[in-house]
């Protein structure tokens, strides 16, 4: 594990996309002290350009820019987390078992994952938070419901190859049962991957959220980054900033994200360095 | 006869798409019984722009005092038959209002598509050919920045540039609305309004591409061909041209074509920054009218074509790799 941590270290990138990471996840834990104001708060002159009164400048309303990317970042990341959670908990469900088990099982489940891969995502999310109600709940839902597909086809690649490995037929050998097989023996020998991927899946989480959330399509009673985005673009010809801050803000954290899973890909998976 | 092999390959991989577009349909009719109020409020748009005769009639139509399986036959029927319904917000059917707006989203689907595979093929190879020079970081810091741009921002802070501050290209549309170009001039019109939407979507795309041709590249001048090549003496130029660049070339193929569905995903937020009359602004103007069963139409609309681009890139696959059909 040392020897990972020296890699990850040694990859200069993932470290500044740590280091931005950071940063991000500051300002969403001190939301609250660094930005006193409520996000929706009128707290003066709408259209103030930024590096004034106010850091970031005012909305079109006179909302203060800065406490919104603050709170916004609190949104993004909560979605993010928790909609990449549950897609790879689905993920891992149904990659496992198609993984393991093999046989009709399997072509089953891929055949739905397939399905799921070929139907255009973002409408998908689109359609569902329509129909379910725009609430962070359902933001959550529809995000989760289009991205276990990747995490599906990767364990289910991983199960397969472990299943054949020595170990695993010892382990069949002595008659231990499946659950113990794939809990004790496989699940913890595929984490690394697992990880990388989920890593890489709150990048991509975070940006359908923007996308929703810019469509108009995110909770009204929080704060998010494309939300700021979606309501300032009506405005873009007089206060460019309104929009400029919070899509920059999106930019650093999915870089750092993605960043930071190049290089847990670089220290788990020290093989598959290719890429 | 290798004609007719052809054939009953794409005849099967046709097939074969038919219970994919059945689910779909299934799936639709899931989402309108969760929705609000029964299928007849949904298809009718919204509520009171509808006569109770009328409502009737479609509850009717589709069976709503039939039990549920009942329900999504006549529902399948209905749309296998490519009635989709009817719009009141814009006073047509479904179907002919996605007909419509369908060409718009091919053109800009098309564009993008052939400019992010083509560039990014360049600029993949251009990485690889100097691993770890100036030219690799450069495309490497270039990649990261785009592939976490999201793709609305990006539009967005295109047209604070290029159409706000320097006024080199039009905010939003596909043609002058005032201008009844004719021939020529109206698809250099047309190509004029291209250029923004078409960049925003094929940054992120370029960024996936250039990423996966670099790597395949590498891998390509690991392999033993190329030892051969070099032993009979042809030059590193060649080399690159003759034989590794085509095999390279796959696996960024085979990733476009699976890009088709997020491709067509993002046309939706591209059309809706910079009012391009395609499919996704229609997606989202149903969206705003809270017309869901045109929305549904959509959708379904979406994934056949998503379907059938799927298929077409299979058939040219196997046109250029004659192994991958007898697997």
């Amino acid at each position: 594990m040392n020897n990972g941590i020296s890699r990850f270290i040694r990859h200069k990138p993932a470290v500044i996309g740590l280091i931005l990471l950071m940063l991000v996840i500051l300002a969403a834990a001190l939301a609250g002290v660094l930005a006193p104001a409520d996000p929706f708060a009128l707290v003066g002159k709408p259209f103030q350009p930024p590096f004034g009164e106010h850091v970031l400048g005012t909305d079109m309303l006179g909302r203060d820019l800065a406490a919104g990317v603050l709170y916004g970042a609190r949104t993004t990341l909560l979605v993010g987390l928790v909609a990449t959670t549950i897609a790879t908990l689905v993920g891992v469900a149904i990659g496992g078992l198609a993984g393991y088990f093999g046989g009709r099982l399997d072509s089953l489940l891929m055949r739905f994952t397939e399905l799921f891969q070929t139907i255009p995502f973002f409408l998908f999310a689109i359609l569902l938070v329509a129909v379910l109600g725009a609430s962070i709940r359902s933001v959550i839902f529809a995000i989760a419901v289009v991205s276990w597909p990747p995490m599906a086809r990767l364990v289910r690649g991983e199960f397969m190859a472990m299943r054949n490995r020595e170990f695993v037929q010892a382990c069949v050998a002595m008659g231990m049962g499946h659950l113990r097989i794939i809990f004790v023996h496989i699940l913890p020998n595929t984490l690394s991957s697992i990880i990388v991927t989920g890593s890489l899946m709150v990048a991509t989480a975070i940006l359908i959220e923007s996308g929703l959330s810019f469509l108009g399509l995110s909770d009204a009673n929080t704060m998010s980054w494309g939300f700021i985005i979606g309501s300032g673009r009506t405005v873009l010809r007089t206060a460019w900033w309104i929009c400029a801050m919070p899509g920059a803000a999106i930019l650093m954290t999915v870089m750092a994200i993605n960043l930071v899973g190049d290089g847990l890909n670089d220290a788990l998976n020290p093989r598959l360095r290719s890429l | 006869m290798v004609l007719t092999q052809g054939f009953s390959y794409a005849l099967r991989r046709l097939l074969q798409a038919v219970p994919t577009v059945l689910v779909i349909v299934a799936m639709n009719f899931l989402l309108l019984q969760l929705a609000p109020g029964d299928a007849a409020d949904v298809l009718a748009g919204e509520a009171g722009s509808a006569t109770p005769e009328f409502m009737a009639q479609l509850r009717l139509k589709f069976g709503l005092d039939q039990p549920l399986g009942v329900q999504l036959l006549l529902y399948m029927k209905q749309i296998v038959s490519f009635d989709l319904g009817y719009s009141f917000r814009h006073d047509m059917p479904v179907a002919q209002l996605i007909l419509a707006r369908l060409g718009p989203t091919l053109l800009l689907m098309l564009t993008v598509f052939l400019l992010s595979v083509l560039a990014g093929a360049l600029l993949g190879s251009l990485a690889a050919r100097n691993l770890n020079r100036w030219q690799d970081n450069m495309i490497s810091i270039l990649t990261v920045l785009a592939y976490a741009t999201p793709v609305f921002w990006a539009g967005l802070m295109l047209i604070v540039t290029f159409s706000i501050k320097l006024g080199w290209f039009p905010t939003s549309g596909m043609q002058q609305v005032a201008a009844f170009h004719e021939g020529w001039a109206r698809w250099r019109d047309i190509a004029h309004h291209l250029v923004l939407p078409a960049l925003t979507l094929t940054m992120f795309y370029l960024a996936l591409y250039t990423r996966l041709m670099r790597a395949s590249v590498l891998e390509q001048f690991s392999m033993d061909y190329v030892v051969t090549a070099r032993a009979k003496g042809l030059t590193e130029q060649q080399i690159a041209r003759r034989h590794v660049m085509r095999n390279a070339l796959m696996p960024v193929v085979t990733m476009a074509g699976v890009q088709a569905g997020a491709l067509l995903g993002g046309a939706v937020v591209v059309e809706t920054v910079f009012a391009w009359p395609g499919l996704g602004l229609l997606a989202y103007e149903s969206l705003f009218a809270r017309d869901l069963n045109l929305l549904l139409g959509i959708f379904f609309v979406s994934t056949c074509l998503v379907v059938l681009v799927n298929l077409l890139v299979d058939l040219a696959y196997s046109m250029l790799d004659p192994r991958i059909e007898r697997r």
